[in-house]
């Protein structure tokens, strides 16, 4: 529990300014790591979460529905139609730098497509699957 | 405040009615917030209590969730009221029960866009008449002139 909270504090105090995805990988290991033991990221894991339909949304029926099946590539909203820039920070640095933002998104999109937030392993696995393992 | 002092407020925009500028005073959080997932809509387009409801459900937003921290809720939700449409431009037909108004079923928004064939309206380009910037070119900006316009068959409205 002590851990979860350093790392949170981290995590808000950092929210101002840049973090490097590394650095949010690391954070959300440590946390899924203090609840099953041993814990790894997978960026198979992650890939396979990616393309899952999840079919709580009928029209966002998985991240790969906006972000398309090549995160190095633009994506669209499937509804409103509006590009989205890429996910995987190899192709758009801007990606999983800002903390707060990466927060948001998890937790409106997981509730939106997943249909509950995502816990931290699967936002472990998620980054690593961005980023190659990287 | 009382009502003819909002009237009062309420008397420029009629005026002006067809100027859809963004309001100046804008937070950055509106073009941050209201603007990644569609263009940033002019808070004209709806009546104070329409955008009152809007805010007040982000979580449940047209099929999709739009969740703010409070704080910046709050502030949008200011901004979206103070910003309001009259009578004129943002009042429109009362959404079905258990549904969110939408800009797009206002009499204004019919009426201006009576002269859009159905067939745009779902043109693969379009999607849906939320998408402004599918044909005004700077809605983006907040900038709808009919000399900005081109339709998904790429005809320009007037040249
Ligand atoms: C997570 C993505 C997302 C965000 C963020 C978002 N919206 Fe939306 N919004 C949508 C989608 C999807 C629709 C539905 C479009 C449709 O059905 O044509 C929509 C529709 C709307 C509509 C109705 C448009 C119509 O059809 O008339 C309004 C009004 C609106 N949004 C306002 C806002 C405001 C204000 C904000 C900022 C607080 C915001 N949106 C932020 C995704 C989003
Ligand atoms: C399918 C294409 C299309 C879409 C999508 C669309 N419009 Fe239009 N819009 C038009 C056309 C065509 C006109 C009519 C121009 C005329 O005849 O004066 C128009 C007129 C307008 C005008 C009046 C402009 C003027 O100076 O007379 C406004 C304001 C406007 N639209 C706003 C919007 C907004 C806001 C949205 C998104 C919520 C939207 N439009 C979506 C095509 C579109």
């Amino acid at each position: 529990m002590k851990i979860v909270i350093a790392v949170l504090t981290v995590l808000c105090a950092a929210s101002a300014q840049a973090a490097t995805p590394a650095e949010l990988l690391a954070g959300y290991r440590t946390e899924a790591a203090q609840q099953a033991a041993g814990f790894q990221p997978s960026a198979q894991r992650g890939a396979e979460f990616h393309a899952r339909r999840f079919g709580v949304s009928a029209k966002l029926s998985s991240c790969a529905s906006c972000h398309t099946d090549a995160p190095a590539q633009a994506g669209r909203h499937v509804v409103t139609d509006k590009s989205i820039k890429p996910l995987a920070p190899a192709a758009n640095a801007e990606r999983f730098t800002d903390p707060a933002k990466v927060e948001k998104w998890f937790k409106r999109n997981c509730t939106e497509v997943v249909g509950r937030e995502c816990n931290p392993a699967e936002k472990a696995d998620y980054i690593a699957f961005l980023t190659g393992g990287r | 405040m009382n009502k003819s002092l909002l009237l009062i407020a309420l008397l420029p925009l009629a005026a002006y009615a067809d100027d859809l500028r963004l309001p100046l005073n804008a937070p950055p959080a509106f073009q941050a917030e209201c603007g990644s997932c569609h263009v940033a809509f002019p808070p004209q387009l709806l009546v104070a209590d329409d955008w009152r409801r809007v805010m007040r459900s982000l979580d449940k937003h047209y099929g999709d969730n739009a969740s703010l921290d409070e704080k910046t809720r709050q502030t949008l939700e200011d901004f979206h009221v103070r910003n309001a449409g009259g009578r004129k431009v943002g009042a429109g037909r009362t959404a079905p029960a258990g549904e969110l108004p939408r800009l797009t079923q206002t009499d204004w928004f019919l009426r201006e866009h009576r002269e859009v064939p159905r067939a745009d309206w779902t043109h693969a380009k379009v999607k849906t008449p939320a998408n402004c910037a599918a044909c005004h070119t700077r809605a983006a900006d907040g900038s709808y002139r009919e000399r900005e316009i081109v339709m998904p068959n790429g005809k320009h409205r007037k040249d």
